[in-house]
């Protein structure tokens, strides 16, 4: 009976009953925080689009300054990550240790390789005059409204890179984790977990990427 | 009697609880008890209603006159501010469901802890982190742009700690959002055996609803502050027109948030009185799935009728037919609620204990409140009635007469359970007939005074106003009594009570099935549910089984 | 008894006043007469059924589909007639009739500003005869006020960066509150002034009275000449410009396909932003006068604009 409480305890925690309890619990938790996060990240795609159908010329104007190859590829890397995750994720359930270990440090590998290009691209716009505020310089018709176009393409990018920085963060200590313990051989539902938030990351991305670099270029 | 109930010190028996467990300040400050944080939140909102009371409370007696002469405009203004930040962000949303929900929602359901504990104390944290912050905007100089922070003049002309102020609800409003996770899995996946979803009190579906509120609504209220916020300090105007932006469009991000933080409010109260009715009726709740229906229903449709307070601001007249249906239809559910509660009554075998006193305190204002919001739905009669005293009287009937009147009812039909001691009743029904009178007399003369077409945030008065200011300030003193009574009262019975026993009103529902104060597992074993809530006649017909035999 | 009722309830003192009030009446016996059920029907209970008396428990029910039916629909078709009736009654308020003057409002932290058609001007004071339909063009020049009578059962917000519009017909002389009713910052609650409502003669001493100035269409032609709009917008211009003799109120195809009604916005945002909305067949050329024109100036030019191409003006 004694030894029996001291296996439960190692599986689940001390609020449920069993281990499945918890898995149910811990995966419902995450999508009702991706549902959260869908409203957190609606209410700028909304401020977008109502700017967008108000000064559609000088949005198409100001995308033209950003930097599609590199957006682009940024775009690819992440497609890339989300590929690697889930087989993180197979890794895991299939309890491949190093394996899990090895495509996590690369999903993390290319989620900072996308935090330092963007951190690239946000110094090439700061230094343009792109960055809304005191300096901000525009040549157009509508510096205002080109202002608008990078203030929330400033905020939406700038908020999607913190999310990109804590899912490098997690999975860095996960990988580490993975590596050094046996975390993850009896209990894969936290790597699950992660990789629901990283795919999140990246679709949000995914409806960002033509959104700011593809307005009217033909 | 009444020396024997209130003054005599009586020991409660040494039972080990959860108050008791542990006693350092770390125990409480570190706690992952659902119960302890609970209690926690209790302290800490108590805190921030007395310092929105006391903002209220200068502005009401510098309305004495028609003058600025107690305080200046400015300062006025930067009180309003005050009072609806603090009174709206950290009393009013998290009342009800951090006190009292933290504290049941797990007992509830017959569960040892909500699905997330260390999330839930970071609730608090991030909750107090944002209170602090708010405080020190109003400590460091204030903020007056009024709760509403209507931009342009938030995000360009006004002047203060704004940003600051933004930031302190943005924080807090994560807390709402953890919280509001929280409980939404814990009521999905913690449920004990047989305990199914028509078999939860109907306070847990109160709950379950306004939990959905904070996830959904919440984090828009926070990217629109952020945008707001993040427009002052870059000087982009996309809520400034004369950048080209769209002052409406925040008007519409707001009230997407602000109007379902009305339901977060209310519902919850309408969940004690769903609890409450019964018990003292000594009968089921009438029209269970009814009542859980329109508990959702309401949930639902509050997200659709924002446009209803911008009928004046230019809007489209079309948009703002269909909010205005949308307004009444909202309403159907809360009618349906309120002809409940009274077939609950008929045919019961009633007694009047202070809980009760304040579920019937509720059910009157808050149907006052509810009608006269239908005279503001209104389409043409709100054109007159928006930003009078008449809005300010009819969701204070809402949120003080309706969230606060459940607060509190909730507060002591629970206290015995929370605290494990009885207060003093004769005490406590005084307090609730003085919260009510004063309630009425601080807030029915401001349905003329807004008839009349006295604007709301106005330091400054035409004369004619006076009389019904008098009045109301009057009403507001006798209010302030009522609301120091139940500090005093329940803070004396903590030492003195009497102690509660397990279950003193005889109540059906599983968090009564435990000692009081609970364990710090809440059951002794775990509990398994056989049948509906609200067993009230089963009991009778068990008790009676058992007196013969 | 007057006095009461006055202490209780504001003057009707315009053709809006009486419908609202009659709704509001309806509304207030409703919410009376269900606030009176519920009660009495409270109190009836508890004193029949407290604990220990007499009455009957038999026969308890925990459901009734009926009931609960009988008391969604009955609100329900209640409440769609009191939308109907209000929502007509809204309709009404912002439609106003089609021949109406145009007065110009033009609000700011913390004064209104008048600019009547003749060319006068007035702060926070209207004056207006009696009987004749009112509309007020407005907007602001800083932050949302709101243009509130309470004496006229009417208000609308203010909003900067576009026209609003409000209309009444005054039904009784005397002199109203005017409030702003928007939270507008520090000085918001002395932001009024007063609606002087005259009977026709005094109303023409008053308009007697000061010396008359010129129209505010003539001031318009003035800005518009200073600006330099005539250097295009004229019969002999090089610059490829439209001709804006009677353009108020057609309709103007735009390049983009669709078709508006050249109404105060339209001319405002075309003189403001020109680039939003260009008149099918001509160039982008018209540089924008945003900061380069006030509001007051800007209705002058609009109001002139009106003008241009009325008969009034086809006989000068």
């Amino acid at each position: 009976m004694a030894d029996l409480s001291v296996i439960q305890s190692a599986t689940h925690a001390p609020q449920f009953d069993d281990a499945a309890q918890q898995r149910e619990a811990a995966t419902f938790g995450m999508w009702v925080f991706l549902a959260t996060e869908v409203l957190f990240f609606g209410g700028m795609f909304l401020a977008y689009t109502v700017y967008r159908l108000a000064y559609p010329a000088a949005f198409a104007e100001a995308s033209r300054h950003t930097l599609i190859a590199v957006g682009g590829t940024n775009t690819a890397i992440l497609l890339i990550s989300s590929a690697t995750m889930a087989f993180a994720v197979r890794a895991a359930k299939e309890r491949q240790r190093a394996t899990l270990a090895w495509l996590l440090l690369a999903t993390g590998a290319l989620g900072a390789l996308f935090l330092g290009i963007k951190g690239f691209e946000y110094a090439h716009e700061v230094s343009e005059h792109l960055l809304p505020g005191r300096n901000f310089h525009f040549q157009g018709p509508h510096p205002d409204h080109a202002q608008m176009f990078f203030y929330i393409y400033f905020l939406m990018t700038g908020v999607h890179a913190f999310h990109l920085t804590i899912g490098v963060i997690l999975i860095a200590w996960f990988a580490l984790r993975a590596w050094k313990t046996d975390a993850f051989a009896k209990n894969d539902t936290a790597v699950e977990l992660l990789g629901l938030y990283w795919h999140f990351v990246d679709i949000v991305w995914v409806f960002l990427f033509p959104l700011i670099y593809l307005v009217n270029r033909h | 009697m009444i020396a024997e109930t209130c003054v005599l010190p009586i020991k409660v028996e040494p039972a080990e609880n959860y108050l008791n467990a542990e006693h350092s300040i770390r125990s409480w400050l570190l706690t992952t008890d659902h119960k302890r944080i609970g209690l926690l939140y209790m302290v800490s909102i108590t805190l921030f209603f007395f310092v929105g009371g006391a903002a209220a409370a200068l502005m009401r007696i510098e309305l004495l006159t028609p003058r600025a002469d107690l305080v200046t405009s400015a300062t006025y203004n930067k009180l309003f501010t005050l009072h609806g930040v603090v009174m709206v962000w950290f009393f009013l949303i998290p009342s009800i469901p951090t006190v009292l929900g933290n504290f049941l929602v797990p007992m509830m359901i017959g569960a040892r802890d909500v699905a997330f504990p260390r999330l839930n104390l970071a609730s608090w944290y991030l909750f107090m982190g944002g209170g602090a912050l708010t405080l020190w905007s109003i400590v460091a100089g204030g903020v007056d742009t009024g709760w509403t922070f209507y931009t342009p003049y938030s995000s360009t002309y006004a002047n203060g700690h704004v940003i600051a102020m933004a930031t302190g609800i943005f924080i807090a409003g994560f807390g709402s959002i953890a919280t509001g996770l929280n409980f939404i899995v814990t009521i999905h996946k913690m449920r004990a055996p047989g305990l199914t979803w028509f078999r939860l009190p109907l306070f847990i579906w109160a709950i379950y609803t306004t939990s959905l509120i904070l996830v959904l609504a919440t984090p828009v209220l926070a990217i629109t502050l952020a945008l707001m916020a993040l427009e002052r300090i870059f000087g982009v105007g996309i809520f400034n027109p004369a950048m080209g932006g769209d002052p409406l469009l925040f008007q519409h991000l707001f009230w997407f948030y602000s109007h379902p933080a009305v339901y977060i409010m209310i519902l919850p109260g309408m969940g004690v009185v769903s609890e409450v009715i019964p018990c003292f009726a000594r009968k089921s709740m009438f029209g269970y799935r009814y009542v859980a229906y329109a508990t959702v229903a309401i949930g639902v449709f509050g997200f659709l009728v924002w446009g209803h307070h911008m009928f004046v601001s230019s809007q489209s007249i079309y948009a703002g037919m269909i909010f205005s249906t949308l307004s009444f239809l909202v309403s159907i559910p809360s009618a349906i609620k309120v002809f409940n509660w009274t077939s609950t009554l008929y045919k019961g075998s009633i007694t009047f204990q202070t809980p009760m006193l304040y579920a019937f305190g509720f059910i009157g204002l808050f149907t006052v409140g509810g009608m006269t919001g239908l005279i503001l739905a209104a389409l043409a009669v709100d054109v007159h009635l928006h930003d009078t005293y008449f809005v300010i009287a009819h969701f204070h009937y809402i949120m003080v007469g309706g969230a606060v009147m459940g607060y509190l009812g909730g507060l002591h039909f629970w206290w015995p359970k929370i605290s494990g001691r009885m207060y003093c009743e004769w005490l406590a029904k005084l307090s609730a007939a003085t919260i009510f009178l004063g309630f009425n007399l601080t807030f029915f003369p401001q349905f003329i005074l807004g008839y009349l077409g006295m604007p709301r945030r106005y330091p400054v008065y035409a004369p004619e106003f006076q009389v019904l200011n008098v009045l109301s300030t009057a009403g507001a003193s006798i209010l302030a009594v009522g609301y120091l009574l139940p500090l005093a009262y329940l803070l004396w019975s903590l030492r003195y009570g009497k102690p509660a026993g397990r279950n003193p009103w005889q109540a059906t529902g599983l968090e009564w099935t435990t000692q009081s104060p609970p364990l710090r597992d809440n059951f002794e074993t775990p509990p398994v549910v056989t049948r509906e809530p609200y067993q009230y006649d089963a009991q009778a017909a068990e008790l009676e089984a058992a007196n013969h035999g | 008894m007057h006095r009461l009722i006055s202490f209780l309830f504001p003057e009707q003192a315009s053709n809006l006043a009486a419908g609202v009030d009659s709704i509001f009446f309806a509304l207030v016996a409703l919410c009376g007469a269900v606030t009176l059920l519920v009660m009495v029907l409270i109190l009836f209970f508890c004193i029949r059924y407290r604990r220990g008396s007499e009455a009957s428990r038999a026969g308890k029910k925990l459901s009734s589909g009926l009931w609960e039916t009988t008391w969604t629909i009955i609100p329900l078709l209640i409440f769609i007639g009191i939308f109907i009736w209000a929502a007509q009654a809204y309709f009404h308020m912002l439609t106003p009739p089609a021949d109406t003057v145009s007065t110009y409002v033009v609000a700011k932290q913390w004064m209104w500003k008048i600019q009547h058609g003749d060319g006068r001007r007035e702060i926070n004071e209207l004056h207006i005869p009696v009987g004749q339909a009112v509309k007020l063009v407005m907007t602001s020049e800083d932050v949302i006020h709101d243009f509130f009578v309470p004496a006229f059962r009417t208000k609308q917000d203010v909003v900067p960066g576009r026209y609003t519009t409000i209309w009444f017909t005054p039904t009784k002389p005397g002199k109203y509150h005017l409030f702003c009713s928007q939270y507008c910052g520090l000085n918001h609650a002395t932001m009024g002034g007063w609606i002087y409502v005259m009977e026709p003669e005094d109303y023409a001493c008053w308009l007697a009275r000061g010396n008359a100035p010129i129209s505010l269409a003539a001031q318009g032609e003035r800005v518009f000449h200073t600006l330099g709009c005539s250097g295009c917008h004229a019969e002999n211009s090089k610059i490829h410009a439209p001709l804006l003799d009677g353009i108020y109120g057609k309709p103007i195809p735009l390049s983009g396909g669709t078709v508006v009604i050249a109404d105060d916005q339209y001319l405002r945002d075309s003189i403001l932003l020109p680039i939003k909305q260009i008149t099918a067949g001509y160039e982008p050329l018209m540089p924008t006068y945003q900061n380069h024109i006030s509001e007051e100036d800007l209705t002058a030019v609009i109001a002139y604009l009106k003008f241009l191409g009325t008969a009034e003006r086809k006989n000068r």
